[in-house]
């Protein structure tokens, strides 16, 4: 859904529209999309070979202050590295928020940021998409959202979120608070929400 | 060997058909050049001279240990700042210094083909560098070659000499004004590292679309020795063949061998071989090159001739339009046991999955094309100092080079 929505060009839409900031986006191309404002968080990029973090970070927005993100999320040691070449599970994840906080999307989708990812990462992690999605400006200053895919919901306590949905084979079956949610699904899994959809 | 004897090798080549490459009749362009004389400074050489050097990687002010400056078959000019580097023409070293007669057409025979033949029939012109024992330059000798009229026939015999423990770092550029038009370049190189000594050579070649082009490189290392030699083509050129050699004659001597090709449209047969015969020699022949519509032939040899030694070919290349060849042929030849040979070869097309990560960080299909491009021949060429780094770096940036599609 999340490679949909960003427009990768070997998913196509079979019905339906995608509205973003009140224009349709559908038929839009993927870099015009990244322009106007939708930022992803690739679960497993590929190796761009000859080509450094730190000018990685220049590409995604030639005015970042690369020096400063790169210092923000500990990954200075990288700057000079080919991006994602050896990298680590956590490093890649850094790796990719380095780049968001750069692009600064006014809307980021991140498919499971603390899949494969030590506790300590996770942190970063959090800490980063607090920052791309404003949350230290009160929420009626906000400009930026996004949307987060997780299983495990560690993610969740590192950051802030709003609402939660469940998505049960393509479809959204439950809508609500993120604690309330995760709470139900670590006591009951999945299946809990599959049982309370189809009660017996 | 007599000179004589030389001669009467060449004339016997004369007609030798070279073994790889399209043939070239060599009556079609003009034996003789003008001579251009001397210039005193190199900012004295006309604008579209220093222009058509700096398109070849070699900028005449800026620091460096030395210049030599070819017009045609005219050094016309030759200087060097640093100490214990003797960098004259080849003509006026062969008069000044009996021993060259040793290293003069030693590692490259001169009945090779009708090229070196050619080469050898005609006065010689070209560079002799020596670096004395010891000596260790940092920034490197700028050379260019310069071929200026049509249908010139440019013949070059370069030798270089590294001396026991020196450095030396050679950038050569090969060139052609825009106009020039039809023209065929004939280069000999022999370089001579010894004990301990470590020498880069570059050459980049920036030809015109009707140029040919047949260098004939050969290098010897001993003992404790290394060499690193770096080719680099980005313009088009009507066809280049070329299959330099590097002998690893010494225990410990190492080459690398780094390959950069562009071709839009064109033929490149472009490739290199490292004779590893002593033990503990280790030698590494890396390519990456692109087409987008020309043909590139790209050959990586490597011949283990004892025990222990360590030999590594990769050849990789990516093809960017529906037309365009791609020809990788790595080749190992083992002749004994306890050897450690390998190679990675692969041809293909820019990964869409690059392009997609890319294109969600906002660059266009064809931005991130050249993204990809620029960073796949980005090659990390050990072995050379900062200042000649910069230089090749300059080159594989040019953003006029990768109108990809």
């Amino acid at each position: 859904m999340l490679s949909t929505i960003a427009g990768i060009p070997r998913y196509e839409v079979m019905g339906g529209s995608i509205i973003f900031k009140g224009e349709d986006v559908t038929q839009m191309p993927m870099h015009e999309r990244a322009k106007l404002g939708l930022g992803i968080a690739f679960q497993h990029p590929p190796t761009i070979r000859g080509l450094k973090v730190k000018d990685m970070v220049t590409l995604c927005n030639p005015k970042a202050d690369v020096e400063k993100i790169l210092k923000d999320m500990d990954f200075e040691d990288f700057a000079e590295r080919e991006v994602n070449k050896g990298f680590s599970g956590g490093e890649v994840k850094r790796s990719e928020m380095v780049q968001l906080l750069a692009q600064e999307p006014d809307f980021v989708m991140l498919d499971e940021p603390d899949s494969g990812v030590d506790l300590e990462n996770i942190k970063v992690i959090g800490r980063a998409i607090n920052v791309i999605t404003q949350k230290d400006l009160k929420p009626r200053l906000r400009t930026k959202s996004g949307m987060i895919i997780t299983h495990f919901g560690h993610i969740l306590d590192y950051m802030s979120t709003d609402k939660a949905h469940v998505m049960i084979e393509g479809t959204v079956v439950c809508s609500g608070s993120p604690v309330e949610i995760l709470e139900q699904i670590k006591a009951n899994g999945y299946e809990g929400c599959v049982e309370c959809l189809c009660p017996a | 060997m007599p000179m004589s004897r030389l001669e009467k090798k060449a004339n016997e080549a004369k007609d030798k058909k070279a073994a790889l490459g399209t043939d070239i009749d060599l009556e079609t362009y003009e034996p003789e050049s003008e001579d251009y004389g001397e210039v005193e400074a190199l900012d004295m050489l006309p604008q579209e001279v220093q222009q058509a050097a700096l398109n070849a990687g070699v900028s005449l002010s800026g620091e460096s240990s030395g210049n030599y400056f070819q017009l045609g078959q005219s050094a016309v000019h030759k200087e060097t700042s640093a100490e214990g580097i003797e960098l004259i023409d080849i003509g006026t070293a062969l008069k000044k210094h009996d021993y060259l007669k040793d290293y003069f057409w030693k590692l490259v025979p001169i009945d090779t083909d009708k090229y070196t033949a050619d080469v050898g029939r005609h006065p010689p012109a070209g560079y002799f560098i020596r670096a004395k024992p010891g000596t260790k330059t940092v920034f490197p000798l700028k050379t260019c070659l310069y071929m200026g009229g049509k249908n010139q026939r440019q013949r070059v015999h370069n030798v270089v000499i590294a001396e026991e423990g020196s450095d030396l770092h050679i950038i050569t550029g090969c060139t052609t004004p825009s106009h020039a038009g039809r023209g065929l370049h004939l280069g000999v190189s022999e370089v001579y590292v010894k004990k301990g000594a470590h020498v880069s050579f570059t050459m980049v070649h920036n030809w015109g679309e009707d140029v040919e082009v047949r260098p004939r490189g050969a290098s010897y290392v001993e003992e404790g020795g290394s060499i690193s030699e770096n080719y680099i083509t980005l313009t088009p050129v009507k066809s280049l063949q070329a299959f330099p050699t590097a002998t690893l004659a010494g225990e410990g001597a190492v080459a690398s061998f780094n390959t950069i090709m562009y071709s839009r449209r064109g033929n490149i047969d472009i490739g290199n071989q490292t004779i590893l015969q002593a033990p503990h020699t280790s030698a590494e022949s890396i390519s990456r090159v692109v087409s987008t519509g020309g043909e590139i032939i790209n050959r990586g040899r490597m011949v283990g001739k004892v025990p222990e030694i360590r030999a590594h070919v990769e050849c990789v290349g990516l093809i960017l339009t529906e037309k365009g060849r791609i020809y990788s042929i790595p080749e190992l030849d083992g002749w004994c046991g306890g050897l450690d040979m390998s190679h990675e070869a692969a041809v293909g097309k820019i990964s869409q999955d690059e392009l997609e990560y890319l294109m969600a960080r906002g660059l266009s299909a064809d931005e991130a094309t050249s993204v990809i491009v620029r960073g796949f021949l980005d090659v990390e060429i050990k072995g050379l100092p900062p200042a000649l780094k910069d230089e090749i770096n300059n080159i594989t940036k040019l953003e006029d080079i990768y109108g990809a599609s």
